[in-house]
């Protein structure tokens, strides 16, 4: 199984630069949505907005070239078939290089800097960098890659708050719209809304970017409670009117996402993470036989 | 709504004509300055090695490819989020004679109150728009810090850089704080100061 080491690199390479320049279709059909929502009331900055993203998004497929100029902190999730023989920190390292070769032949921009220095490790990788999150699924053998380079405007943008049981989902609901009224313009809206519901601490906050960076704009959660919140919270999130750029209008967030946990007795967590319009991600599986099938 | 085309540098008299929602394409030159940039500037006291005075200045850390001869080569160059270096714009305006900061996000009170003051407006540039911003800047004609990258100081020849909404005029309005306003109105926050 020497292969699965070449195809890992290589796949990993290829998904990071193709996460910065392909916007996935749901999210191109969400900002599309928008603009005929804008046009439908008339808001012409609005309008003009996200007309000039969906341009944006055309010239970067014309041109094979980067959406947005921010490369990201890299993030893979990587779903590894029981029945696949890998070793696990070979793998990791894998990942780093595959990030590292990114850089060096695209170029990319690279964000990787030390927390108190800030000198810059030029090559998008460092300590913890790239974040490499595992699952494990039974009986398969095959590897599912999935990749984002999570970008800073809308990743600054995050926020936790250990809420009290007695606080409900009234509670949850204004934790919510306050930090959308917080974030305002700053994280490039429209945005995807991710919550983490539930866990501890830590847990809420892994939810909240599983919602905000992995799930498609349209899937819906399986619990219907938690799909019921979900279409509500879009509502209000999109009554506040901050709209697209934060310059007005019904377009704020294109999508409410949550995943969620159970918690303890005495408290209510709610993570939240945004992503901003360009929703980026790409996924790729390697197969059994070493074929590769992207998106 | 008006759309303008302004050619650099800016004069009082172009940017006093300008109103919140209306348009700017810009032709000419624009100078790239991000976090770094204005620390260097106002923190620790060095001055820019080059006029600003009525200049258009671009909130960015360009992506670059490094060429043989010395110059940069563009490979993406967007906006970042104004609103982490609030703090130098009045300084910008006032002391270098800046006529326009293009950015996203948004500025707050007190550079609205030194556009007002001194004649410069805010543009807003859809972030995330890199693809579009580099097909309009035509070359990089200039770097000076260079042991700030990709935080330098950058100059860009410009053809039709823009449109992008005019957010904050010279007058006091800022679009920003209107649907701010209107916000938290909207969601019953009374009192609620975006921080």
């Amino acid at each position: 199984m020497e292969w699965i080491y070449d195809r890992i690199e290589s796949v990993g390479c290829e998904l990071y630069l193709r996460a910065l320049k392909d916007i996935p279709p749901d999210v191109r059909e969400a900002i599309a949505k928008g603009l005929a929502a804008e046009t439908r009331e008339g808001n012409k900055t609005a309008e003009r907005i996200l007309f000039t993203i969906l341009e944006n998004i055309r010239i970067a497929d014309e041109h094979d070239t980067l959406v947005c100029q921010d490369t990201g902190i890299p993030i893979f999730k990587v779903r590894i078939g029981t029945r696949v023989q890998v070793d696990i920190p070979r793998l990791e390292s894998c990942l780093r290089r595959a990030c590292e070769r990114a850089t060096a032949e695209y170029p990319l921009r690279s964000n990787s800097v030390h927390p108190l220095t800030r000198k810059n490790t030029g090559t998008n990788t460092g300590r913890g960098i790239p974040v490499v999150k595992l699952e494990f699924v039974p009986g398969s053998d095959r590897i599912e890659m999935h990749m984002a380079p999570k970008g800073s405007g809308s990743e600054n943008m995050s926020f936790l708050k250990m809420l009290n049981p007695s606080d409900g989902t009234r509670g949850i609901e204004r934790f919510v719209l306050e930090c959308i009224f917080e974030s305002g313009a700053k994280p490039c809206p429209p945005v995807i809304v991710g919550i983490g519901l539930g866990g501890t601490s830590d847990l809420a906050m892994a939810l909240a970017k599983e919602a905000s960076t992995f799930r498609e704009i349209g899937s819906v959660s399986p619990d219907p409670e938690i799909a019921r919140l979900e279409r509500e919270l879009l509502d209000k999130v999109n009554r506040t009117g901050i709209g697209p750029q934060g310059l007005g209008g019904a377009t704020t967030a294109l999508a409410v996402h949550i995943e969620w946990a159970h918690t303890h007795i005495t408290q209510n967590p709610v993570a939240i993470n945004i992503q901003c319009w360009r929703g980026e991600r790409a996924s790729a599986v390697i197969g059994a036989d070493g074929t590769v099938t992207y998106g | 709504m008006a759309d303008y085309v302004l050619e650099t540098p800016l004069r009082e008299d172009d940017v006093r004509a300008l109103r919140v929602e209306d348009t700017v394409t810009i032709h000419g030159t624009v100078f790239g300055m991000r976090d770094a940039t204005q620390i260097r500037i106002f923190d620790e006291g060095v001055p820019p090695p080059v006029e600003l005075a009525g200049s258009v200045c671009l909130h960015t850390a360009p992506g670059v490819r490094k060429l043989a001869n010395g110059k940069y080569e563009k490979t993406s160059i967007g906006t970042t989020t104004s609103t982490r270096m609030d703090r130098f714009v009045p300084g910008l305006i006032e002391t270098y004679g800046v006529r326009a900061i293009a950015g996203k996000g948004g500025l707050l009170e007190g550079s609205v109150d030194a556009m007002r003051k001194f004649g410069a407006v805010y543009l807003a540039v859809v972030g995330g728009a890199a693809a579009l911003e580099t097909m309009q800047i035509e070359e990089i004609e200039g770097v000076w810090w260079e042991d700030l990258m990709p935080e330098c100081l950058w100059k860009f020849r410009v053809r039709g850089f823009g449109p992008w909404i005019v957010a904050i005029d010279s007058h006091g309005n800022s679009l920003y704080r209107r649907v701010q306003e209107e916000a938290a109105r909207r969601m019953g926050f009374h009192g609620y100061q975006q921080t």
